[in-house]
């Protein structure tokens, strides 16, 4: 199988995104999202993790068996990621330690 | 070249990858891109782990003799049980089978003249080198004292140990298993010989396919884990201590994400081992090959989804205890598939008792109560009454032990003739396979009911009611070590002195006995084609089993 060349103005622009994609994170720290705070940085930092995989690692241009490792590896990654939210999102949050009850015979 | 029925005048080839001429003396090994050179390097590495994890072991039966504990200090009890671990597990069992035999024979079985990537498969043995060496180093300054668990805050805060040498070794020992796992996939993809179709391989090729995904899969999240722990000790980075802003739950979870399907790396490949020993010597194909085949790739894939059962105590959400239980008792049903189908292929067998079956059959019967003891342990009410007792530790050492390590020298024993060309003492090899077995279970069997009376694990002392048991283990113990330096002693004797073994000493079906003993250093001198299903005896002339073919020599006419 030959080797697919990608053109140097690709690698032009998706240096650019990823550049564009520090610059929006460096920014959004500096923000109060809120609860959003976390999901918007990790949305960007996936955004950039996936044109790297895409075009830096040429998953795009890869045989089929490739991109089926790559896709296997991150259905695993998921099942890591929910099965322990899944603990934590199932957790009693408001336990609060009462005082034992003490019982007096008289 | 083609198999003959055996003859007793049989000599070793002239040339085989043994007295190979590339390169001179130690240089000719220590740089070698053969698969079987590296699995021998390999098999020296692990034994020297072996014995450091056995001396370990020895010391702690030794100081657990009396209730206040005989040999050692409190904080030195914890070092040794640590160093034991880790000894043990990340550099005895997870390299074992699959480096010593994946790497010697899968290219054997499926008729490939090496790896897909021999000079990747030399830098693993390098890496797994350098992990070593940073883990021996910790072992030598003081040793350290988390348990091989690791478990944070204590291993990133409070632990005064050589906490940081040994994660450090154990992060770059992982990326030898990962490279190693990796090889074995794409050579078993895109190597196998003309005719060797996916349900032409040998089980052991499956079992270590399986492996192997576990191996890429889940090595990479352990290695970053210990490094983010390392992280954490080192710069107070906050990932696990809640004074930092961290977790101790999350270490856990990620930890047994991969360490408990550490355990199926372990197992899977003595699983291909014991695969391969039931047919040859009940002359009979397997029983149900699709079944135990996929039963591997189910036990890889489901293995992933059951590691929360260690954490049931640690105030897991019960939703959480309750999914993870359930799949706890999933992972079963395929391990038992293959239980039932070694049986099936025993019965109306032509048993024979050689050395390898009878580590065999010793594997099955060790596994089963393994397996059958680790399903109380996913029983969420009984294992808040067990957990880390030493019904823990005598459930994982049937596993690990009675399973693995007695695959890795059952499968020894079935391979020996092929790596050396040379036959061991028959008589002296099955009377170790019993003594081993009886030394194991006297061992461990009473650490069950120990842990059932509430014997914690990992106390340097005990109750005095507990004493008759623990003294039962260490007896146990010692003939247990008598069971190893046996065939350590015959073996090596048998490198030399042994009766020359010829291609098929057994005879078995597969294609690693098609070549000579020891083989090539091309594997083959002409690449095989597979015309014939998996462990099919009837449909092989060449194995001199037919009736009227010439009556085959006895494998130990020695003795």
């Amino acid at each position: 199988m030959s080797e697919h060349i990608v053109s140097p103005k690709v690698y032009i622009v998706i240096f650019a995104s990823l550049m564009l994609g520090t610059g929006l994170t460096v920014w959004a720290a500096f923000q109060n999202f809120h609860q959003y705070n976390i999901v918007i940085a990790l949305g960007i930092a996936t955004i950039k993790a996936t044109l790297v995989v895409l075009y830096f690692m040429h998953a795009r241009y890869s045989p089929g068996r490739t991109q089926l490792v790559i896709v296997c590896s991150i259905f695993w990654l998921a099942i890591m990621l929910a099965l322990t939210l899944a603990d934590y999102d199932t957790r009693p949050h408001d336990i609060t330690l009462a005082a034992p009850q003490v019982f007096y015979c008289v | 070249m083609s198999n003959t029925p055996l003859t007793p005048d049989l000599e070793l080839p002239d040339e085989h990858y043994l007295n190979a001429t590339y390169g001179s003396g130690i240089r000719s090994w220590l740089l070698t891109t053969d698969h079987k050179r590296i699995a021998l390097l390999y098999l020296a590495s692990v034994t020297v782990f072996f014995f450091i994890g056995g001396v370990l072991a020895t010391m702690i039966r030794i100081h657990l003799l009396t209730p206040g504990g005989a040999l050692v200090t409190p904080e030195t009890y914890n070092k040794l049980f640590t160093m034991h671990g880790v000894a043990m597990i990340f550099f005895f069992l997870i390299p074992s089978i699959p480096a010593v035999f994946g790497n010697f024979l899968i290219p054997l079985m499926i008729g490939a003249k090496d790896l897909a990537f021999p000079k990747i498969n030399l830098l693993s043995w390098y890496i797994y080198l350098i992990g070593g060496g940073f883990v021996l180093y910790s072992f030598s300054t003081g040793g350290l004292d988390t348990g091989w668990t690791f478990y944070t805050p204590l291993s990133s805060v409070y632990s005064n140990s050589a906490v940081t040498p040994a994660v450090i070794g154990i992060f770059i020992n992982g990326f030898s298993s990962i490279l190693t796992g990796l090889n074995f996939i794409v050579t078993i993809h895109t190597m196998r010989a003309p005719g060797m179709t996916w349900f032409r391989l040998p089980l052991f090729a499956w079992a270590h396919y399986a492996t192997s995904l576990v191996m890429i899969l889940g090595t990479p999240v352990v290695a970053i884990t210990l490094l983010l722990a390392g992280l954490e000790r080192m710069f107070h980075l906050g990932f696990f201590n809640p004074a930092l802003g961290g977790d101790p739950i999350l270490f856990q979870h990620l930890f047994w994400f991969y360490s408990h399907p550490a355990v199926y790396i372990m197992i899977l490949p003595a699983m291909g081992v014991v695969s391969e020993i039931i047919p040859t010597f009940a002359r009979k194909p397997i029983f149900g090959y699709s079944f135990i085949a996929g039963s591997s790739i189910a036990i890889a894939v489901i293995g992933f989804l059951v590691w929360a059962h260690h954490m049931f105590v640690t105030g897991e959400s019960t939703y959480a205890a309750l999914t993870f239980s359930f799949l706890s008792y999933l992972v079963a049903i395929p391990s038992a598939v293959k239980v039932f189908n070694w049986t099936s292929t025993l019965y109306k067998g032509s048993i024979s008792w050689d050395p390898p079956m009878v580590y065999a059959l010793g594997f099955i019967g060790l596994f089963v109560i393994g397996g059958l003891t680790g399903l109380f342990l996913a029983c969420l009410g009984l294992d808040i009454h067990i957990h880390d007792t030493y019904f823990v530790v005598a459930h994982f050492h049937y596993i690990m032990v009675g399973g693995a390590v007695m695959g890795y020298v059952g499968g020894l024993h079935f391979w020996w003739p092929k790596i050396t060309g040379r036959l061991y003492p028959k008589s002296l090899s099955q009377f170790a396979a019993i003594i081993l077995f009886v030394g194991f279970n006297l061992t461990f069997f009473p650490q069950f009911i120990l842990g059932y009376l509430g014997m914690p694990r990992r106390y340097h002392t005990y109750p005095p009611e507990f004493q008759v048991l623990n003294v039962l283990s260490t007896a146990g113990a010692s003939i247990l070590a008598l069971g190893y330096l046996l065939p350590m002693s015959y073996l090596i004797w048998s490198m030399r002195y042994g009766k020359v073994a010829g291609p098929n000493p057994w005879p078995a079906t597969g294609l690693e006995w098609k070549t000579d003993s020891p083989p090539l250093t091309e594997n083959f001198h002409v690449t095989p084609e597979v015309t014939w299903e998996p462990y099919d005896f009837q449909n092989r002339p060449d194995l001199g089993l037919a009736a009227g073919a010439r009556p085959l020599a006895p494998a130990h006419g020695d003795d």
